[in-house]
């Protein structure tokens, strides 16, 4: 599996970019890495917003949280949330939250 | 690339079928990366296992699916498919193309990506197979920029409609599922690029109910083309059937020994609902009692036809097995209007009512069919505002565990035990 460097910190990850270890790794230097890969020009208090939700969600329940459900804690439509992460809530938010790569069929 | 040792694979090229394998290998004296495709194919052959690692989560901007991310397990030994994404490129309805269309495409794809395809995926996309990461947004920019074509749909969300070819060149079609298709797919766009909602939801679009795309199997909502009026007769042609000078079923037994066409014991006595006879010479039908099975339209297709109200009935639910048994679409809406005229009003109504409903309670992964078994028919049927009529059931419940609402019932549900004491001692 690669290792990304980013501002001194190092990262493992899989092919898409996803963390390995999940949260434990997840910090500042990491949510600049993914805004610079997963096309966020600047990082506002609503994509904060976003993460904690999913983080908050993802400790409690083991899952990560349906659109909908995203949708609702957060107060933000999903027009706004692909606004805010061009990739959307899966490769893009949960990419950054440090949460498990989406599976399924998809 | 180097080639690979393909003893399992080389025996695919020989029978009268045209095989994958020769063509694989065509396409690799252009694309070497092809060979490679053919190296891992032959190790999971002679391994019996898949050599693709689990998942895969790519994209491009601004979209939630669309593109299905693939590793090898092995990349050290086959390179070309160390990434190998598919991509699904929304396909023109009932996919009639002209050359220049797909030359364009494909001088695209062999820029881009492997140069394999499937033409077209079982939903109904143009599936572009094997491409590395780097490629998708430079692909996807030229495909919208010099094409004006798009991704179809993946992941939780509606996925690419399909249809038959309806109108274009079939008699039978009672509605223009190409115009339906096509409409629909633009007025959900935000649906098929933007996972929204429990899980996948698919449409699909027959013209009458011989089902050509396999609604009824294959679509959560399945529009199947029918009529209201009478089967339309030219009791001459019918005449010409049995006088042998038109062949039964256009032509479909030719060469079998099925001896000369006999009117009664290939069409009359197969009716399902048994409405059809001869009376002095000319074939009748009972119209109230048909139910549009098709068989004796599609026995004389000369001589029989569709009624002119066209229409269609809706079918909700259908499913592969995965989690609780394979489900059939169920009958929703018997007979709705479906046209351009107004937009497709009534059917967008219709589904925009399931989806209001079964994006809120509808739990993760589970299809609307499943939703439905969950909640019951009639709870169903409430949700989307259908009154419950008999054509909603192949035959009542057998079973006495019938609900009832508090309102229903005379007194409701708050009973007093002292009361009914009074009048029963224990």
């Amino acid at each position: 599996m690669p290792t990304l460097e980013h501002n001194g910190s190092s990262f493992q990850v899989d092919e898409d970019g996803f963390l390995l270890t999940g949260m434990e790794e997840f910090n500042e230097d990491w949510i600049e890495y993914v805004s610079s890969v997963e096309g966020i020009e600047e990082l506002t208090d609503e994509h904060r917003k976003v993460i904690d939700s999913l983080q908050e969600y993802y400790k409690k329940n083991g899952i990560a949280p349906m659109v909908r459900i995203l949708s609702k804690t957060t107060g933000f439509p999903l027009k706004r949330i692909y606004e805010l992460f061009p990739s959307g809530p899966g490769k893009g938010a949960c990419k950054m939250a440090g949460l498990p790569k989406p599976t399924g069929c998809v | 690339m180097a080639k690979h040792e393909t003893p399992l694979l080389d025996q695919l090229e020989s029978g009268p079928w045209p095989s994958f394998v020769t063509d694989i290998k065509r396409q690799a004296e252009k694309k070497p990366e092809c060979w490679d495709i053919l190296g891992i194919l032959e190790l999971s052959f002679k391994e019996r296992i898949t050599h693709w690692k689990h998942g895969g989560i790519v994209g491009v901007f601004g979209y939630g699916g669309g593109i299905v991310g693939r590793y090898a397990d092995v990349p050290e030994r086959f390179p070309g498919v160390e990434h190998f994404h598919t991509i699904r490129v929304a396909q023109p309805s009932s996919k009639y193309y002209t050359s220049k269309n797909l030359r364009q495409l494909m001088n695209l794809w062999e820029k881009h990506g492997s140069g394999m395809t499937n033409f077209h995926g079982s939903t109904g996309d143009v599936i572009l197979l094997g491409t590395r990461t780097e490629n998708l947004e430079p692909f996807f920019w030229d495909l919208t920029h010099e094409m004006g074509q798009d991704l179809g749909g993946s992941g939780s969300n509606l996925r690419t409609p399909a249809c038959c070819l309806g109108t274009s060149r079939c008699e039978w079609a009672c509605y223009d599922t190409q115009e339906a298709c096509h409409s629909l797919t633009m007025h959900y766009q935000d649906e098929i690029h933007r996972p929204a909602f429990p899980y996948k939801f698919k449409f699909k679009f027959s013209g009458c109910p011989n089902d050509c795309v396999a609604a009824i199997a294959r679509s959560d909502v399945a529009v199947i083309g029918t009529w209201k009026d009478d089967i339309r007769i030219d009791q001459a042609a019918v005449k010409g059937y049995m006088a042998n000078e038109f062949p039964a079923n256009g032509g479909a037994f030719i060469g079998r020994e099925w001896d000369a066409f006999d009117i009664q014991k290939e069409v009359i006595d197969l009716c399902p609902t048994n409405c059809m006879w001869m009376e002095d010479g000319e074939l009748k039908i009972d119209d109230a009692e048909c139910t549009r099975c098709m068989h004796c339209i599609n026995v004389m297709p000369r001589a029989l036809r569709p009624g002119a109200q066209g229409g269609a009935s809706i079918c909700v639910g259908a499913k592969a097995p995965i989690l609780d048994g394979a489900q059939f679409a169920t009958l929703i809406l018997p007979f709705i209007p479906v046209t351009k005229d107004n937009d497709f009003e009534e059917l967008i109504e219709f589904i925009e009512s399931i989806w209001d409903w079964w994006m809120e309670i509808g739990k993760n992964r589970e299809r609307v069919g499943e939703t439905m078994q969950r909640v019951g028919l009639p709870t169903f049927l409430r949700a989307v505002g259908v009154e419950a009529l008999p054509q909603h059931v192949k035959y009542p419940r057998e079973n006495p565990y019938v609900f009832w609402n508090e309102e229903e019932v005379e007194g409701g549900f708050e009973r007093d035990v002292q009361e009914f004491r009074a009048r029963h001692a224990a």
